[in-house]
């Protein structure tokens, strides 16, 4: 009792004291950092609504708005078709990739079989290889398998077929290791009853596996969705005509357009628009976006 | 916990079955699951043949052949990793890569732990901080790398920001003596998930350790130096690894930046990263013409090496610092 009571004691006194020095300023250090993180956001939304002659100007506040800036760098290109081909990547590959790595992950996670620990470890091994090793031989196969005329191409390069087949295959390491930590933890005891009743494993994983590991299938859509919209690299390799383009590409065309220095009013604009819907996910599921990461730091112990 | 009770049970189950009664009944029911194991894996283990596991092993005999696609690959022994070592760009490449690695990697584990540590403090607002900071992290792509350029532009915004406190700034992205520290600054606004992967490992520290210590009356710096650091050690330790294998790798950034000049690279070469010479290598932009898929596959071999070994280097020094937890 007495000890605890010091212990109570000193921790008041601590607090009182941290109350009026350290805390204030731990504050406000952290509120001007989080300041600093927003700034970036509002300076681009300002400048997405300043009109030509304003853009030299350091003021935040556009005289006048310009919102026409938002339909006039649309104005130019096929907007319409590139946000298509953003979204259908992008859905494809993502449902594909919750699927495969759930499936896949339900194997390493709960089912015995012989080499299972061997492969499980060749997983996590290729975290360790950098994509550009496979780079090259991917872009030459791509170059290589028939696409038989789909989308207007002879090889599956030129379609969006390299960029979302792999999602199908259990296309990251990461994602089948998340999936496989959370399916090892769900509770037997269902699946071992609709054993016994005589349920598929199919069934089981649909019907038993799935809906329990609603959480880890969310963070695995989430990630995925947010790497296939913003990749760069993938529809830069792949996709040669411009009616393929997906956002990200088509985003360079401000500069390609100005031949130098965009306009920047217009292309801010644009950026925003093609931030959004990540924006607005991670707004929705922060939770889950967190997760992702505090799942990434475990996986260092 | 909850695994070993399952197996356990699983095992208890199986070994009643096991049990002289019915065993072509057990013998069927591992195979079926040995199966059924199998062909679950299997997206994966065709994704890993066809995608991962060949074109490694294409791209190993692929460095030691001359190769453009359209011809069959002609075998030319060493010659294009002697080559490597005689390539003036390979080591201003490197140069440029080594410098991201060394600069950056310390400024964003110091400044992503402090911002933890106060994230950390239990101070009111901490849910909405955490979120602004950590927002600009799932933000990546190009709209953000075209955000930065224009903040980053000779009289944009950090440089008009600058102004305010008398300092003249550097036109960055302009002027190759100021392109990289230009990249790092950018790369601050991504430091989000490093923070959040440190809040989680200082979360994790048992309260009662500080508590001793206060009645002990060790000072705050001694806290941090004997329990705080120590018992985060294993985040530090896996951040620093993949953050450095990460900065090894940047390429869309660099390639945004400098990517529309005639001039790859940026200004004087002063972003030509690893990746992206690799990149341009390969794709036929720097060097002689046509595409040299040889020479490009013995770059990325150099690189995996260098990746490795650093890393391997890393592990082995780890365990003079990083402390583990036995429960």
């Amino acid at each position: 009792m007495a000890v605890t009571s010091r212990i109570a004691q000193a921790q008041r006194m601590t607090s009182w004291q941290r109350f009026k020095v350290s805390r204030v300023i731990a504050w406000l250090i952290l509120a001007g950092v989080a300041f600093l993180f927003v700034v970036p956001v509002v300076w681009m939304l300002s400048t997405s609504l300043k009109t030509s002659a304003d853009l030299a100007n350091p003021n935040w506040i556009p005289q006048p708005l310009a919102w026409h800036n938002y339909r006039d760098a649309f104005s130019f290109g096929q907007w319409g078709r590139w946000t298509l081909n953003s979204l259908i990547i992008t859905g494809v590959s993502t449902v594909g990739a919750v699927l495969s790595t759930a499936l896949v992950g339900y194997s390493f996670g709960r089912l015995r079989w012989p080499g299972r620990d061997l492969l499980f470890g060749v997983v996590l091994a290729t975290m360790m290889v950098p994509e550009v090793v496979v780079m090259i031989p991917r872009f030459i196969i791509f170059s290589r398998i028939p696409a038989f005329g789909f989308q207007g191409s002879d090889v599956w390069v030129n379609t969006f077929l390299p960029l979302t087949v792999p999602s199908w295959l259990g296309a990251t390491a990461f994602e089948i290791f998340l999936m496989r930590q959370f399916m090892r933890n769900i509770p037997v005891e269902l699946s071992e009853a609709a054993k016994i009743d005589g349920a598929s494993e199919l069934r089981i994983w649909w019907s038993i596996a799935l809906p329990l590991s609603r959480p880890v299938l969310a963070t695995v859509a989430i990630l995925k969705f947010q790497g296939a919209w913003q990749d760069f690299m993938g529809p830069l390799l792949y996709l040669q005509d411009e009616s393929k383009y997906t956002l990200q590409l088509a985003l360079r065309q401000f500069e390609f357009a100005a031949g130098g220095s965009p306009a920047w009013n217009h292309l801010m604009a644009a950026s925003l628009v093609v931030m959004l819907p990540v924006l607005v996910i991670f707004l929705i599921f922060q939770r889950y976006f967190v997760q992702g990461v505090n799942i990434t730091g475990l996986a260092g112990r | 916990m909850r695994v070993s009770a399952q197996d356990t049970q699983a095992g208890q189950l199986e070994g009643a079955i096991v049990g002289q009664r019915r065993p072509r009944f057990t013998w069927k029911l591992s195979h079926r699951e040995a199966l059924t194991g199998w062909l679950f894996a299997s997206p994966w283990i065709i994704g890993f043949l066809l995608f991962t596991a060949w074109p490694m092993l294409f791209s190993l005999y692929a460095s030691f052949t001359r190769y453009n696609i359209i011809q069959d690959p002609e075998w030319i022994g060493l010659q294009n990793y002697q080559q490597i070592i005689h390539d003036p760009r390979v080591y201003t490449a490197l140069e440029n890569t080594f410098y991201m690695v060394l600069y950056k990697t310390p400024i964003v584990m110091s400044v992503s732990l402090g911002i933890a540590m106060l994230l950390n403090m239990d101070l009111p607002g901490e849910k909405l901080f955490r979120t602004l900071i950590y927002f600009p992290s799932v933000l990546a792509g190009v709209a953000s790398i075209y955000l930065w350029q224009w903040i980053l532009a000779p009289n944009g915004l950090l440089n008009n920001a600058l102004a305010v406190f008398g300092i003249n700034g550097p036109s960055w992205f302009t002027d190759p003596e100021w392109t990289k520290p230009g990249l790092i600054v950018m790369g601050m606004w991504f430091i989000g998930t490093n923070v959040l992967i440190y809040l989680a490992s200082l979360k994790g520290i048992p309260e009662t350790l500080y508590e001793a210590a206060e009645i002990d009356g060790a000072s705050p710096l001694r806290k941090m130096w004997h329990i705080t650091l120590p018992m985060i050690s294993p985040a530090i330790f896996f951040q620093i690894v993949t953050t450095i294998i990460g900065t090894f790798q940047i390429f869309t950034t660099a390639y945004i930046i400098s990517g529309t000049r005639s001039n790859i690279g940026g200004p004087r070469q002063s972003m030509l990263f690893y990746v992206l010479y690799l990149y341009n290598r390969a794709f036929g932009r720097v060097g002689p013409a046509g595409l040299q898929m040889g020479y490009a596959s013995a770059l990325a071999w150099v690189l995996f090496a260098i990746i490795l070994v650093i890393t391997l280097f890393q592990l082995a020094m780890s365990k003079r610092w990083v402390y583990y937890e036995t429960s």
